[in-house]
This record gives structure tokens, sequence and C-alpha cells, in this order.
């Protein structure tokens, strides 16, 4: 459903991303992770147009995504830090954002719009709004059109946990509907109830691209977090030998 | 499009500074007209106000409304729409609020004391110098990422129309002035929309007596209806090349 194709994205002297390539397909929940500043969010963003790689291509259903916007209304986003015009009000964001899409949406999906209560802040204004309620706004907003791939950018950071269990059942439920979901997390905790893949980010490379099965197994442990380190100790174990050897 | 540009639109009336703007410029062409006695010398120096204040207004108004509507653009961006579709309806809802306070600030009272050709001129010119300059900061907007260094490149720019490009004109025409230059001052004042707009309104007043052969050139050029066409067509070139280099910059901009 999303292929990428050797992509790769320098800023400046940065290399937020080096010869990318992946694919994911409908059904799969894909857990990105990787430490600050890997190029998770940059590879999002890839995916979204709004950064514009260097070289490679991104494919969406087989459309090129440099070609068209129109796959656009069928990824819902979920920003990392979600930045909203001050001076809307929640209600005038949701209506705005309606009235750009009517016609391309058939069905809104306003569960979550419901249940984080938008409903009863509609005339707060978005600057007014704490971290945790734009982070709701961010959700719903992901969550409106129903699309069928979901990529969620950070999604439980800040919100209290009776909400972030409300979104983990939303993101679960929709993965059953069979849809393609995509996240960045830091709270390996969440993932591992929610992902079925594993992809690892470090300094722009993907180091490992596996089923969560296959990291339990590998590992030996049922954890994420420990399997995760494992494997990141086994990497650096690795380079720290190259190294080695150089210095020989 | 329309529909993005009505939220842009929204916006603008709702902080309220393109209706101040609408109350400064009818203020000044209210008492301005209420003072002279003949309505001409008023038109005269109306012109000379609009062609440093609605140059200078445009600028800095388009460029703080870019960057404050920087979240905004970001959640179009994230939305089914092209590039393209959002900054020309960034361009539309932000000229056209621009030109609307200027119609009603000058073009008002304009049409009551002083409705003639000279009057239309300064009306048309005004709207399209108010277009142009809002096509330029949005050039300068979408090229610098900072704010501060957004504004700065605005103001420098307008001081280059609106001062420094006389200076170096005059320098020219000082330096070469042994050799008949007219045909070359026709083609420097093309080079600066407010140079072009200042001279086409010259012209519609009947001072162009005062300026010599240069004068007599002008008068030659721009007095026909030839002239109207070509000034028209100049100013619209410095709408859309800016607009068009802008869009470029920004389809390639990581957001």
């Amino acid at each position: 459903m999303i292929r990428i194709e050797n992509i790769s994205k320098r800023f400046r002297k940065l290399h937020a991303l080096i010869q990318i390539n992946t694919a994911f397909v409908k059904g799969q929940a894909v857990a990105l992770i990787g430490p600050n500043g890997s190029g998770k969010t940059t590879l999002i963003k890839s995916i979204l147009g709004l950064v514009k790689p260097d070289s490679g291509s991104i494919y969406v259903d087989g459309k090129s995504v440099a070609e068209g916007v129109d796959y656009r209304s069928r990824i819902g986003y979920m920003p990392q830090i979600g930045r909203y015009p001050d001076n809307m009000k929640i209600g005038q964001i949701f209506a705005m954002l309606k009235n750009l899409r009517a016609g391309s949406a058939t069905h809104l999906d306003e569960d979550l719009y419901y249940q984080f209560k938008l409903d009863t802040i509609l005339d707060k204004p978005m600057r007014t709004l704490s971290g945790g309620t734009r982070q709701k706004v961010s959700a719903a907003l992901a969550f409106l059109f129903d699309p069928d791939v979901l990529i969620l950018d950070e999604p439980t950071a800040g919100l209290d946990p009776l909400s972030s269990e409300i979104l983990k059942e939303k993101i679960l439920a929709e993965k059953q509907k069979g849809k393609l979901i995509l996240i960045t997390s830091h709270v390996l905790s969440d993932l591992e109830e929610l992902v079925t893949d594993i992809v690892y980010l470090y300094e722009g490379r993907i180091v490992f691209d596996k089923k969560l099965e296959e990291v339990q197994r590998e590992t030996g442990e049922e954890k994420l977090g420990k399997a995760i380190a494992v494997l990141t100790r086994r990497g650096l174990h690795k380079q720290e030998m190259a190294y080695l050897k150089i210095a020989k | 499009m329309l529909k993005i540009s009505r939220y842009v639109l929204y916006d603008i009336v709702r902080n309220k500074v393109t209706l101040a703007y609408t109350a400064f410029l009818l203020v000044v062409s209210m008492s301005l007209f209420q003072m002279e006695e003949q309505s001409s010398k008023a038109v005269m120096s109306l012109s000379n106000i609009v062609l440093i204040v609605v140059p200078l207004v445009s600028m800095v108004f388009s460029t703080i409304h870019w960057y404050n509507s920087y979240e905004f653009i970001e959640l179009m961006l994230t939305q089914p729409l092209s590039r393209k579709k959002v900054l020309l309806s960034e361009y539309l809802g932000v000229s056209s609020s621009l030109v609307a306070a200027f119609l009603v600030g000058v073009g008002v009272p304009v049409m009551l004391y002083h409705f003639d050709n000279t009057g239309m001129a300064l009306i048309l010119i005004g709207a399209l110098l108010t277009m142009v300059f809002t096509s330029l900061a949005f050039l300068t907007s979408v090229q610098a990422r900072d704010k501060a260094k957004g504004i700065g490149a605005a103001l420098m720019l307008w001081f280059y129309f609106a001062l420094i490009y006389d200076g170096l004109v005059l320098l020219v025409l000082f330096s070469f002035s042994d050799y008949p230059l007219e045909k070359l001052t026709l083609v420097l004042s093309s080079l600066n929309p407010i140079d072009l707009g200042r001279i086409f309104l010259m012209l519609q007043m009947d001072i162009s007596a005062l300026m010599g052969y240069t004068g007599a050139t002008y008068k030659d050029f721009f007095g026909t209806s030839f002239g109207l066409i070509y000034t028209i067509g100049i100013m619209v070139l410095w709408i859309l090349v800016p607009l068009w280099l802008a869009l470029r910059s920004f389809n390639k901009k990581d957001i």
C-alpha cells in the first residue's frame, strides 16, 4: 500500500534519512521506533509530502506522492506537535475541515470526537488549549474522515491515562478493520499491545524491519522494551567491533 | 480554492488591522479633499501618499500575515490540497482584503470629490500597487523561514523601490546627461512599479509640461491608450512573476 524506495534527505549537514527502503501493506500496524533525531518524523512527513526528499520516491497504492495530492484524502495524520490557527475555535476547525473535505469523505467517524468530549468545548479558542487537549483535537481530526491509512506521530504523548486508553482502543479497533497504521512512540509498552511490525531507525538508516513475534523470538524477551534493548546492544556491539578493527 | 480564501479573509477581517488601514486611508483622503479648495490639488497630494503608504502597508501586512498563518498553512497541507492551491488562496485572500481596504479608503472619497481621468488613474494604480507588493511580500516570506528575516527583507525591498531606486536612476541620468536618455528612462521606469505608477499618474495631471524633453517623450508614450495598456501590462507582470517565483520555491519547501 505504501512503498518507499531509496529515500534520502539532508538538512544542511545532517543526514536525516539515508537510502530508506521499505513497504507497508493493509492490515499492518507498524511501530517506527528509534532515538530522538533518528528520522522518524522526517520519514512520516515525506510520506505526507510535507518534506520533499532529495532522492528516491514514495508510492501510495502504486502512485507516486510527488504526482498528486488526492492520496492524502486516504491518510489520517496526527502530528507530534499539533499546531493550529491560534484564533480559531475548536468547533471552527472541525467545521472548516469538514467543509474543505466535503465530497471526498463519504463517512465521518466521530467516535473520538465524542469520547474526548470535544463537543462540550467547541467555543474554546485553540490558543488557550493545553497540550493534552490539543493532542485530543489532533487525534479526533486524524480519525475523522475514516481514512485507510493512519499515521500517528507520538499519539499518546501528553495524554492523561484515561484518554490514552481511549485512543489505544480506537487504534486497535481500526487495526481490526484492516487499516494500515503507522505509529511512532517512545512508550514501548504502549506499542506492544498495538503493533504487528517493528521498524527501528538509527541515524537515518533502518537498522531492522521485522515482525513483532520475530523480534520477541530472536531476543527471547517477551517485553518489547527489553527486546529492543537487547537488539540495540547487539547492534552497538557490532559497531564497537568495527571501531576496534579500525583502531587496530 | 475560494473555500480556503474565505477562511483567510475571515481571519483577516477578524484581526481588524485592515479595518484600521481602511479608516486611516479614509481619514487622510477626506481631510485632503476638505482642506484643499481645488480637488485636483488634493488628488495630487493624495497620490504622493498613496505611492508611499500603499506599498509599505501591503508589504508589511502580507509578510506578518504569512508568518502568523503558518499553522493554518501547515494544516491545509496535510489535507488533500495542493501547495499551489493553498498559496494562491492565501494570495487571493490577502490581496483582495487589502484592495478592498484601498477602494473604500481612497476610492470612495475620490469618486465623491474628483471623479475624472486622474481620479480613476489613482484608484487603478493604487489597486495594482497593492497587488504587486503583496506578491513581492509573498516571495520574500516564502523564502525566509525566520520571521525577523522575512520582515527585514520586505522592508528592504520597500526601501529599494520607494527611495533607493530613484536615487540610482538620478545618478545614471546625471552621469550620462550628454546622451539622449529618453528611451532608457522609459525602460528604467518599468523596472520599478512605484516609479511606473508615479509617472503614469503625473501624466494624467497636466504637469508633464514642467518635465522637459523626457516629459514630452513620456507624454507621447503614456498619454496614449497604448500607454495605459503598457502600464497595466507591466504591473500585471510585476504581480505574476514574483508570485510564480514564490510558488516555485514553496513547492520545494520543507514544512
